[in-house]
């Protein structure tokens, strides 16, 4: 579940400190670079952006929250599918990261 | 140890336990609630959330009866908890329908209902056998192996975990005594005239309602009762949640009134094996994605497997004991469905000390051998 981040400062790895590879995608169509194995919900963050999702019960504006797939609190549209949790999602080239409001649709006649 | 006299005692707190409780608490009887705690199997914890009709009592319309007046009280039982608790139990009863993925099916299906029809008597049993094409103007999004369904109008659902903190929370609000990590130890019977010793506590009352599910089997021979119930597991995927868009529940799938879609429901000869099985959940999910090919493309983001309270006959038993009058017990699978009948009709009778002839059949002496030859 849990991958690995890149190793930014070689300390105690004996690797060669390098920069992170930097991947951009885009927040609500601004675009920006976050570190290669970032999660889309880090991306979110990053970007300052005020809300992810307005949650279908209330309109509440939501924030990535647990970063650990318990809270739900990330969800996102994720390359236009809704409800995806942001922080499972690892960032990828050219990622369009919208924000979810209110509930997914699950089938439009 | 001095006992604590109470005018019932109630063991169980799930929902055939805590629904009795209420009742009785409800007719003004001082009644505590004993609850195992959580080594309990807790079949009410992993209820599917059916308020069902259309299924229930082929061959023993005695059943359907008593099933059809449960679904009929719970609107009662709904509003009532809800103005005492501020509890929305998410009660819907719009019909529902049994969707059938074969000719075959349908004609089984169709037999069936016909049949149910017959067994209600002088009663009305609405219902319709309603083709793919009708059947696609009710339903969103139908697979192409959708032949049809059967519908009756009685069927419906609610939100079991909020059910069943409605009814501890009226039950409390009423007065009741709920007593958690109670397990009942040692237990003296005489004709009304009961003592249960329980998380350190001795507890004397003039009736005793035995409502502990699984755990039935082994206290109500104690008690002059008989309770011959098995595990018998049931499997539960539930997905992400998505706007509403099914205007009504299936016999194996509903979406909640949050929108999450439940799909079930196995039916398992287990024993007392609560573990998930990967084939299970790919035979629910697929059943789904053919009934509504949507379904597909939604995340599972939880999954459960609980056990029912199963009779021999997998109908409910009702039961006084005839060596120690005013002990009693519950067992069914269907603590939702049943949870008005079991607060306004069930209860009131055990509060009057005298089960009414309508349980008559539902005797656990009819798996005695030498009653039924």
């Amino acid at each position: 579940m849990f991958a690995p981040r890149p190793d930014r400062t070689g300390r105690g790895a004996r690797r060669q400190a390098a920069p992170a590879a930097r991947v951009e995608v885009f927040v609500d169509d601004v675009a920006l670079r976050v570190p290669e194995g970032a999660s889309a919900a880090a991306a979110v963050l990053l970007a300052g952006a005020a809300l992810i999702r307005e949650t279908p019960a209330s309109g509440a504006p939501r924030l990535p929250y647990c970063l650990m797939g318990i809270c739900f609190d990330c969800l996102a549209e994720i390359d236009g599918v809704a409800n995806r949790q942001a922080c499972l999602v690892q960032v990828v080239p050219g990622m369009r990261i919208a924000t979810q409001r209110g509930a997914r649709v699950a089938f439009a006649g | 140890m001095r006992s604590e006299p109470f005018d019932a005692i109630v063991v169980g707190g799930g929902l055939v336990g805590a629904a009795i409780a209420w009742g009785l608490q409800r007719q003004g009887l001082a009644t505590v609630l004993l609850d195992e705690g959580d080594t309990a199997f807790r079949a009410s914890r992993g209820n599917f959330g059916l308020v069902w009709v259309q299924s229930k009592g082929l061959g023993a319309p005695w059943y359907q009866r008593w099933t059809r007046a449960s679904a009929a009280e719970w609107p009662a039982l709904a509003a009532e908890l809800g103005a005492r608790t501020g509890e929305d139990l998410g009660l819907r009863q719009p019909g529902g329908v049994h969707l059938c993925l074969s000719d075959r099916e349908m004609a089984d299906r169709e037999a069936r209902m016909a049949r149910m029809r017959q067994e209600a008597g002088n009663q009305p049993y609405e219902y319709r056998m309603i083709a793919a094409p009708e059947l696609r103007q009710m339903l969103p999004g139908l697979g192409p192996e959708v032949v049809g369904a059967s519908w009756t109008p009685y069927d419906g659902h609610a939100n079991p975990l909020r059910l069943l903190h409605a009814l501890h929370t009226a039950f409390a609000g009423a007065g009741g005594t709920y007593v958690p990590e109670a397990r009942v130890g040692e237990g003296q019977a005489a004709p009304r005239d009961f003592a249960v010793t329980a998380g350190g506590r001795r507890f004397a009352a003039p009736r005793i309602v035995l409502a502990a599910g699984l755990g039935n089997a082994d206290l109500a021979p104690r008690f002059g009762l008989s309770a011959p119930v098995r595990p018998q597991r049931g499997q539960v995927l539930v997905t992400e949640r998505a706007a509403e868009v099914l205007p009504m529940p299936t016999t194996t799938i509903r979406q909640t009134q949050e929108g999450s879609l439940m799909l079930g429901d196995s039916m398992e000869e287990v024993g007392f094996d609560i573990r998930q099985t990967p084939d299970v959940m790919r035979q629910i999910a697929g059943r789904a994605v053919r009934c509504f090919p949507w379904i597909g493309r939604l995340a599972i983001v939880r999954a459960w497997s609980a056990l029912r309270v199963m009779a021999p006959d997998g109908l409910p038993v009702y039961d006084e004991s005839a060596r120690f009058p005013g002990a009693f017990t519950a067992n069914c699978h269907s603590g939702v469905t049943l949870a008005g009948a079991h607060a306004r009709l069930l209860a009131p009778m055990i509060a009057a000390g005298r089960l009414d002839p309508m349980l008559d059949r539902f005797t656990a002496g009819r798996f005695d051998v030498r009653a039924a030859s």
